[in-house]
């Protein structure tokens, strides 16, 4: 009864939320005074607070047509709905906030609370965060949305080595110290973590996302041990900014009911990131690596590597500012990503030869931003997958052409 | 007049240059997305001239042998050697010694007195919390490449009669080699061929590199079983506590990989009318290589049209050959002599680095890295010939060696 309540005074209230006049969506001024880190980025984006309401929403969504093919196969044109997310945010009271990111990805096969939580700021050295939050792992990570890349994919080592979105609930402190022409910042975060589908999955080889598949991650920790993740950044307002993050722990089930089931098995993983703009050219380069270490029985199959590590690096070139088709500070940018990602940097028992299982991509592209909230983007990929064995690669290539867009 | 611009006016000129942008997309087509391999460069692919309920088949095969990938949720192991087909059988072509497998237990035809302590195959892999299988100290092993996959349907189709006559146990024609069936006892589940023979209630087996597999079915259902710790219907217990246990695949999956093995083409020849190759083939046969590596087998019915009364030039007799003390390991299958080894099919010989990670690795435990280091490694029946290919010119081996490479 109360449902059916709840429900008519929305049907109620949508007609005339559709009747909002625009004007009365402020757009919420963005802190652009001082200097902004990649774990700034979550707020650092543009939001809109309809009317007197408490909240500001905003959110992008990134649509794209490709044609790929893999050694002469093609799957024919394809039209992706790669995601819709949306943002949700709040103050709370002077320095309490809340903001919310929940993500729609390849139509609603994948919805995902991404990022929910609240942040107390106590001062700009301590601030605590809790709720869902996304592990400061690399800067991919927390500065994902899509109109900030040039590229349709994002990259392998993000999302196929570390695993990018990667969000899981606890709670931690930030916070940052200021001076002129610098800032240095660090975080540090407990919450749950991996499971054993990182050794254990379909993929047949150590895959941090596979993890992302365990439903129960958002509820219950797999083997009660948090996962560490820390990171320290300093930018310099003309360099750039240069990140040292690691994460670790317990991935494995080592007892369940008192009983012990294995020895604690964990997974390590450090990253480096940074991001520069070259001050003539205003090339924006922006690049990260990572390295995974994972405690793996000896006797399982050695497909499961025990080192890996990839990266990636973005090369942006601004070629053309100005009014383009009546966009008055329209870019016009050609970009060059490079990216190599090895899952198993082992070596065969029986051989002592290198194992494969290894891919590289070359992704030149151009985007043309009519707005700085809207990429348009044409890309060219070409990829290379060495198997387990290391055998001749499976060549991929694929063009891409889309969207992607705050609002 | 008009007829005349139209040919060399600028209407030419613009159908020349409409004709040339063609021609460049064409040409730039293959650049932009890579070109499938020829059909003879790779080893996998369907049998031509199949029906659409075939090539369904065909696919849904294709994906469970290449594609699936067990792990502890789907019933691997506890113990196993590898987590899918395709990890031993990449591309469908021969294995790497990492892909490598051990027999022990069985010295002669009275059978394996090893099966209670795990034989008659080592799974020497195992999940996180349990133990790998040992070898047994001082037992008889052997250690097995996997071979590759190709044509299998043909040769399975080849009536037990073209090789019984093949077959010359007691060497009648004094040719030094004798040849004879490896007569095993096959499980309940296969279906017999339509016309079969047996010899003391047992078949003739014609799989497997001591032949001691009846068909594909067998080899198949026993794969599942003991290189993956997969339970079937057809293989009900389980390869680690001997019990029987729920199946962990369907029979439809067993008898769709059965289908694809079936369905996998014949590899093509490459440069066939090269001088060398045709120099080559006529001193393969002229040193006795054939009388072994039968060039030609042909086959009788079968319920697959494509697969009928076809003539395949697999270069194998399909029988067992005592090869020697170099090569005997002291263990064996059925009722062959440790020192008896099925003559190896030698089509698609020459793509074997494709799938054994860039090198060669040759004989039934990948011992020899080379053709000649192969040949040099035939004894027993065998001796004649390898003794006429060292008798050979450098030239003449030279040519016979591009003729493997060409197979
Ligand atoms: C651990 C590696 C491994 C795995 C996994 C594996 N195989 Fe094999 N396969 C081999 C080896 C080694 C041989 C040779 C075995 C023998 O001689 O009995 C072989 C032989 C075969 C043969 C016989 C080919 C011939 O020419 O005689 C077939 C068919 C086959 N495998 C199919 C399969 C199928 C189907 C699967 C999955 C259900 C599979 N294999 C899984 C290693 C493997
Ligand atoms: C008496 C029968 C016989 C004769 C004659 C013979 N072979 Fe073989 N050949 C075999 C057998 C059996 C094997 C497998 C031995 C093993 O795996 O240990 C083999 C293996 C091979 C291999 C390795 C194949 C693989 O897949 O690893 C090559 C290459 C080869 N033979 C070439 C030749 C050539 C060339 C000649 C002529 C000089 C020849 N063989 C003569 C029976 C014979």
């Amino acid at each position: 009864m109360k449902h059916l309540f709840a429900l008519l005074l929305l049907a109620g209230a949508l007609p005339a939320a559709a009747q909002i006049d625009p004007v009365l969506l402020r757009r919420v001024p963005r802190d652009t005074s001082r200097l902004q880190l990649n774990m700034d980025a979550v707020y650092n984006r543009p939001f809109a607070q309809p009317g007197r309401l408490p909240v500001a929403l905003g959110g992008y969504v990134e649509a794209n047509y490709q044609y790929a093919a893999t050694d002469g196969v093609s799957e024919g044109h394809q039209f992706q709905m790669r995601r819709l997310t949306l943002f949700i945010s709040s103050s709370i009271a002077q320095r309490i906030k809340f903001l919310t990111e929940i993500e729609f990805e390849d139509g609603t096969k994948e919805i995902s609370l991404e990022f929910a939580s609240v942040d107390f700021e106590f001062s700009p050295l301590l601030n605590v965060r809790g709720g869902v939050v996304m592990n400061p792992i690399g800067a991919f990570n927390q500065n994902h949305d899509g109109p900030k890349w040039e590229f349709v994919d994002r990259p392998v080592a993000a999302t196929q080595l570390l695993p990018a979105t990667w969000s899981n609930v606890g709670a931690g402190l930030y916070g940052k110290k200021f001076g002129e022409t610098w800032v240095v910042a660090y975080e540090a975060y407990l919450t749950n973590g991996f499971d054993d589908q990182i050794i254990s999955n379909a993929e047949n080889r150590t895959f941090l996302p596979a993890s992302k598949r365990n439903p129960d991650r958002f509820e219950e920790s797999f083997n009660g041990v948090p996962l560490l993740t820390t990171k320290a950044a300093l930018r310099h307002r003309r360099v750039g900014e240069v990140g040292l993050s690691y994460m670790g722990g317990i991935y494995n089930k080592f007892e369940d009911d008192g009983l012990r089931l294995d020895s604690r098995r964990g997974v390590q993983v450090w990253a480096l990131d940074l991001a520069t703009t070259v001050p003539g050219s205003r090339t924006a380069v922006t690049g990260e690596w990572a390295w995974v270490r994972v405690n793996i029985p000896e006797a399982y199959s050695p497909q499961y590597g025990r080192h890996q590590a990839g990266g990636f690096v973005d090369v942006v070139q601004p070629v053309l500012r100005g009014t383009q088709l009546g966009f008055a500070k329209a870019v016009l940018n050609a970009a060059l990503r490079l990216e190599y990602v090895d899952w198993n940097r082992d070596r065969f028992a029986e051989t002592g030869g290198r194992i494969g299982e290894e891919a590289l991509c070359v992704v030149p592209a151009v985007s043309w931003r009519p707005t700085a909230q809207t990429v348009i983007r044409l890309n060219y990929r070409r990829q290379w997958d060495r198997d387990f064995l290391g055998n001749p690669p499976a060549r991929t290539a694929a063009v891409q052409l889309g969207f992607s867009s705050y609002f | 007049m008009r007829l005349h611009t139209y040919v060399t006016g600028p209407g030419l000129r613009r159908s020349a240059v409409a004709a040339a942008a063609l021609g460049f997309m064409l040409a730039s087509c293959e650049l932009i997305f890579p070109a499938a391999p020829a059909d003879d460069a790779v080893l996998d692919g369907p049998v031509a001239g199949l029906t659409p309920e075939q090539h369904a088949q065909f696919l849904r095969g294709d994906v469970a042998f290449n594609d699936e990938v067990f792990t502890s949720r789907t019933g691997l192991g506890p113990v196993f050697v590898a987590a899918s087909c395709g990890s031993c059988h990449a591309g469908d072509g021969k294995g790497h010694p990492s892909t490598t497998l051990t027999r022990f237990g069985q010295v002669d035809s009275t059978g394996n007195l090893f099966l209670a302590r795990g034989g008659p195959q080592l799974q020497h892999r195992a999940l996180p919390g349990f133990q790998p299988e040992q070898l047994p100290a001082g037992v008889a092993h052997s250690r097995f490449t996997p071979p590759a996959n190709t044509g299998l349907g043909f040769l399975d189709a080849v009536p037990d009669q073209t090789l019984l006559a093949l077959a010359d146990p007691q060497d009648a024609d004094g040719d030094g080699i004798s040849g004879r069936p490896n007569w095993i006892q096959a499980p309940g589940y296969v279906t017999e061929r339509p016309v079969t023979r047996t010899r003391g209630g047992r078949h003739l087996g014609r799989f497997g590199k001591k032949a001691a597999a009846y068909d594909l079915l067998h080899q198949t259902a026993t794969a599942y079983n003991q290189d993956m710790g997969i339970v079937s219907s057809y293989e009900a217990r389980d390869a680690h506590s001997g019990q029987l246990a729920d199946p962990e695949v369907s029979n439809q999956t067993v008898l769709d990989v059965v289908a694809y093995l079936k369905l996998l083409k014949t590899p093509v020849q490459r440069e066939p009318r090269h001088p060398d190759v045709l120099a080559g083939q006529q001193l393969f046969l002229r040193i006795g290589c054939g009388k072994c590596h039968t060039p030609e087998l042909t086959t009788g019915a079968s319920p697959v049209a494509a697969l009928a009364h076809q003539t395949v030039r697999p270069y194998t007799d399909l029988l067992l050959h005592d090869m020697g003390p170099g090569l005997n390991d002291g263990y064996t299958e059925g009722t062959a002599a440790p020192a008896e080894w099925r003559t190896p099919a030698l089509w698609g010989l020459g793509l074997s680095p494709n799938s054994q990670g860039g090198s060669y690795f040759l004989l039934h435990d990948g011992r020899a890295r080379s053709f000649e280091e192969a040949i040099r490694q035939h004894g027993g029946e065998g001796q004649a010939s390898r003794q006429q290919f060292e008798g050979l010119s450098a030239e003449q081996q030279r040519q016979l060696v591009r003729f493997l490479q060409s197979l």
